[in-house]
């Protein structure tokens, strides 16, 4: 079942948490809504449930308008952060329960429960601690069992409210890739919150970057880190280098950089920031024009690739990251002068 | 466009449709839940009241002036004065070793100091007569040594200490139990004393506990019935407290003066109420904000 | 974080001392005596004090009528901590302060004020009168009464817990279809079954006990409305001492009894709420 979500408002007395916000979700699709806390991402996400109202906007389940839908007509399933599993049900009796408060004419027969809910448990990998209590689970498989729940309503409608954000490390990775291969199977439509970039760019097919209520960009894992359309996009999803200036006569003066900027050929001058990841520059012992002579400060080995810290002229810091093999290449010492070149700089306007 | 922080746990605030009752359930569950106290608390409240004034404000004043009255004031004054104190001295004691630390035994210490709340007010008031009256154990030996502690007052003391000792004590228990003991230790490694650390760095932070549970005390103090009527042989002037003298009064049929005495105890609880209140409400806000796990608005 | 039983902090012994000494002396002898003096009427004795029938006839009505008050606060108290957790009207403060009356009211004051108003010429005996009821001198009474004594025993329980309890495992199960009565029903009662049978079982204890707010209403009258700690008291006054213990141990025991199950109750609570 498709969403769709038209210009929709939220506020909390002066706090404005969702602001004109509108996005699609096609059939089958698994969406990231990412964000920094205080985004609004959580607030859309339970608007879309039903379990919150937008003060402005509508929500269209598959065209229809559901916008004043209880949320128990919404055929939704909700994940949330901290499971909300009932205590004093055992695991079974959580995931049956959905099942078994429907009115007495859909409600499967109790064999049919039993089968239905086996089967979840088989998905989730849980199928052996069915008679067991939450409290003696672990965070992990808490959320399965929280997520088995969901399913077993058959929602039209997948939503989870930040799911890893309880657990460890380790136990985040793993669940997050074993979401992505069961969203391959049953294929529900999906929409998760998370504040973790590297989560939302791992898993879902498509992105929609939220910013203090307002939607940013909504593209591809790979659109929104390779072409973001805002500063806030491409700060917030990886490092970044930020180069303040002003564009002129078609040209950015961006610090030590000066580069084409033919989108605005006027005279006069407009604020800007350059944006470089660190892996777009590259370094030299030559000035090959297009750069700037800086300074190596520190060089920190990371792993597979080599970080290192460069000052320029006027004591700015750049960071910079290269292969192992090109920094062995390269063999530079700190306190070497050496010529920054971007491969790629994008300039967008400074706001108002 | 900066936005000011949402104010604390909005989403709590903001319940859905979906997690509330229709609003003829609610108005249904409120006007019972209304009723209910309006008839079991507000109407017997007024009713002291009421009957205390029904011959008028002269016929009030008087009744408290009453010679008897005014003597049974001052026993329950008395009484009052003696084991607050006492009792107050007990509570912190007693929460200082039960809390501080760790010894065996512990838990039936704990279970000694709620005892009174499982025993009627007559069976304390019983087991005073049972160790000090004519028959009892100790009897005739006070009586020989010239000490008579019952149908007196000093019977009435003891009775109100035994009936009271638990609420200072429980008030502080789990207070300084959340409290912990490092400021204390860290107190202690800095150089203070024994009666230092506890002046400057734990009765700072009991305070209003401490003061709730000294007005609890006072209040049960003062108003005790059951204990003390076993106790005190009821000789009006020398043995009656307060309660006891509303008691008499009303087995007389005088009752606007039964009511007037009344009054003066309901003005006590009413007190006692509020300093609840304001305790509570100094204790919230001094203790720091709730946890923003699920507050911030996402 | 342990602590040694002699630990950094001073004042050990001085407390300990101070607390068994007082204990000792206001709590344990005392109490002992209770146990010696009864026992000193040889067990035929014993088992003839406590079973004679006035005795007998007031067991079933203390007991009655507490277990009756304290199902009726059970039912009372739930939706009143229910209304006062949960809605917001004008004067929610100020009855949620009144709640804890009964607690701070001296229990002869609340004795005279309830036999008063449950007169046959009562504010609210009167019309009970006209429905052919009559609630002073009579079980009713001691039942009223009791409703009176026990009120903040089942809010003052259930409170706390309602109010930790999380507004989001009400929200997964709307999202699962259930109607607003069956999450009610399923979840969140459920989760109070514990403070709430604690709750209940407080408020009988202090009812089985409760002397001053009662007698005055009861009427008193031999194997009709005759309270236990009344029998007591005039087993006391007609210096038969080991009568009146033999009657007060029965009565101590099924308070301790009680007191037990409420321990019970309330680490099963803890366990509950430990969950996560």
């Amino acid at each position: 079942m498709s969403i769709e979500v038209r210009n929709v408002t939220r506020s909390f007395g002066s706090f404005v948490a969702v602001n004109d916000a509108s996005l699609t979700v096609p059939t089958g699709e698994l969406v990231a809504l990412l964000g920094p806390s205080g985004s609004g991402k959580t607030s859309l996400l339970r608007i879309i449930a039903g379990l919150e109202r937008a003060d402005r906007g509508q929500v269209l389940f598959e065209g229809e308008d559901a916008t004043v839908r209880d949320v128990r007509q919404r055929g939704v399933g909700f994940v949330f952060q901290h499971y909300a599993l009932f205590r004093h049900m055992t695991v079974f009796e959580n995931v049956a329960f959905g099942l078994r408060v429907r009115p007495a004419a859909r409600r499967p027969r109790e064999a049919e429960i039993r089968r239905k809910v086996g089967d979840l448990l088989r998905l989730v990998q849980l199928d052996w601690l069915g008679d067991r209590y939450p409290s003696q689970l672990s965070g992990g498989q808490r959320q399965r069992v929280a997520l088995a729940r969901a399913l077993a309503v058959e929602p039209r409608v997948l939503l989870l409210d930040e799911p890893f954000g309880s657990l460890d490390a380790k136990v985040r990775q793993e669940l997050r890739r074993w979401l992505r291969r069961l969203h391959d199977e049953i294929r529900v439509t999906s929409v998760f919150v998370t504040h973790d970039q590297e989560e939302a760019l791992e898993v879902a097919d498509r992105v929609v970057v939220m910013n203090h209520g307002k939607v940013e960009q909504i593209g591809t894992p790979q659109e929104v880190f390779d072409r973001p359309a805002t500063p806030f996009v491409m700060g917030f999803l990886g490092s970044v280098n930020v180069f303040h200036g002003r564009v002129e006569d078609g040209r950015a003066h961006l610090g030590p950089l000066s580069v084409e900027y033919p989108a605005h050929n006027g005279s006069g001058a407009l604020p800007a920031q350059g944006f470089a990841r660190p892996y777009e520059l590259e370094l030299a012992r030559e000035a090959a024009g297009g750069g700037f002579w800086a300074t190596l400060r520190h060089v920190t080995p990371a792993g597979a690739v080599v970080k290192l810290e460069l000052e320029d002229g006027e004591a700015r810091l750049v960071q910079v990251e290269t292969s192992r093999e090109q920094f062995e290449a390269l063999h530079p010492t700190t306190g070497e002068r050496l010529y920054v070149k971007p491969r790629q700089v994008r300039v967008f306007l400074a706001d108002a | 466009m900066a936005a000011a922080a949402p104010p604390v746990a909005t989403r709590t605030r903001h319940v859905a449709r979906a997690t509330s009752e229709p609003l003829l359930v609610k108005v249904v569950l409120t006007a019972t839940a209304l009723a209910f106290l309006a008839v079991f608390l507000l109407v017997p409240l007024a009713a002291v009241f009421v009957e205390a004034l029904a011959k008028g404000w002269a016929a009030y004043a008087a009744a408290l002036a009453e010679p008897m009255a005014l003597s049974a004031l001052e026993l329950t004054l008395v009484t009052a004065a003696v084991a607050v104190p006492l009792n107050l001295v007990f509570g912190i004691a007693a929460a200082w070793a039960v809390t501080k630390f760790e010894f065996p035994g512990k838990n039936v210490l704990v279970t000694l100091i709620d005892l009174p709340f499982g025993v009627s007010p007559v069976i304390s008031g019983m087991v005073f007569i049972l160790l000090f009256g004519r028959q009892g154990i100790l009897g005739p030996w006070t009586e020989a040594h010239g000490l008579k502690l019952v149908f007196s007052v000093p019977g009435l003391i003891l009775a109100t200490i035994f009936v009271t000792f638990p609420f200072v004590a429980r008030e502080l228990i789990p207070l300084m139990q959340a409290e912990g003991t490092e400021e204390e230790e860290a107190a202690r490694v800095l150089g203070a004393s024994g009666w230092q650390i506890f002046r400057r760095v734990t009765l700072p932070n009991i305070k209003w506990g401490l003061l709730y549970g000294v007005i609890l005390c006072n209040a049960r103090a003062m108003g005790e019935f059951g204990a003390v009527s076993v106790v005190s042989g009821h000789i009006r002037g020398r043995t009656n407290t307060l309660p006891l003298h509303v008691e008499i009064l009303y087995n007389e049929y005088n009752f606007q003066a039964a009511f007037a005495v009344a009054s003066l105890l309901t003005f006590l609880a009413l007190v006692t109420l509020a300093a609840k209140t304001l305790v509570e409400w100094r204790e919230a806000g001094s203790r720091s904000t709730p946890n923003g796990e699920n507050s911030d608005v996402d | 974080m342990s602590r040694r039983s002699h630990s950094v902090l001073p004042g050990f012994r001085l407390a300990l001392g101070f607390t068994l000494l007082y204990l000792l002396l206001v709590v344990l002898i005392p109490l002992s005596t209770l146990f010696w003096k009864s026992a000193s009427l040889g067990p035929a004795g014993l088992w003839a004090a406590v079973t004679a029938p006035r005795v007998v006839a007031s067991y079933e009505l203390t007991f009655g009528a507490s277990l009756v008050a304290a199902a009726i606060n059970g039912v009372f108290g739930l939706v009143v901590t229910w209304v006062l957790v949960r809605y917001r009207f004008p004067g929610r403060r100020l009855m949620d302060a009144l709640v804890d009356l009964p607690f701070a009211l001296p229990t002869a004051v609340a004795g005279i004020a309830l036999t008063t108003l449950y007169a046959p010429n009562g504010w609210l005996g009167a019309p009970l009168e006209r429905l052919g009821i009559k609630a002073a001198f009579t079980p009713l009474g001691v039942t009223l009464a009791l409703v009176f004594i026990g009120l903040p025993f089942v809010v003052r329980t259930l409170q706390p817990v309602l109010e930790s309890l999380d507004p989001e495992v009400e929200e997964a199960a709307a999202s699962l279809g259930a109607t607003r009565l069956q999450t009610v029903a399923r979840v969140v009662l459920p989760a109070l079954l514990p403070a709430w049978l604690t709750g209940v079982a407080l408020a009988f204890a202090r009812a089985l006990g409760e002397y001053g707010s009662v007698v005055f209403i009861a009427g008193n009258m031999p194997m009709k409305t005759e309270i236990t700690p009344l029998i007591i008291i005039t087993k006391l006054e007609q210096y038969d001492y080991a009568g009146a213990t033999a009657i007060a141990a029965v009565t101590l025991v099924a308070s301790f009894t009680i007191l037990l199950a409420i321990n019970r109750l309330q680490s099963w609570s803890a366990r509950l709420g430990m969950a996560e």
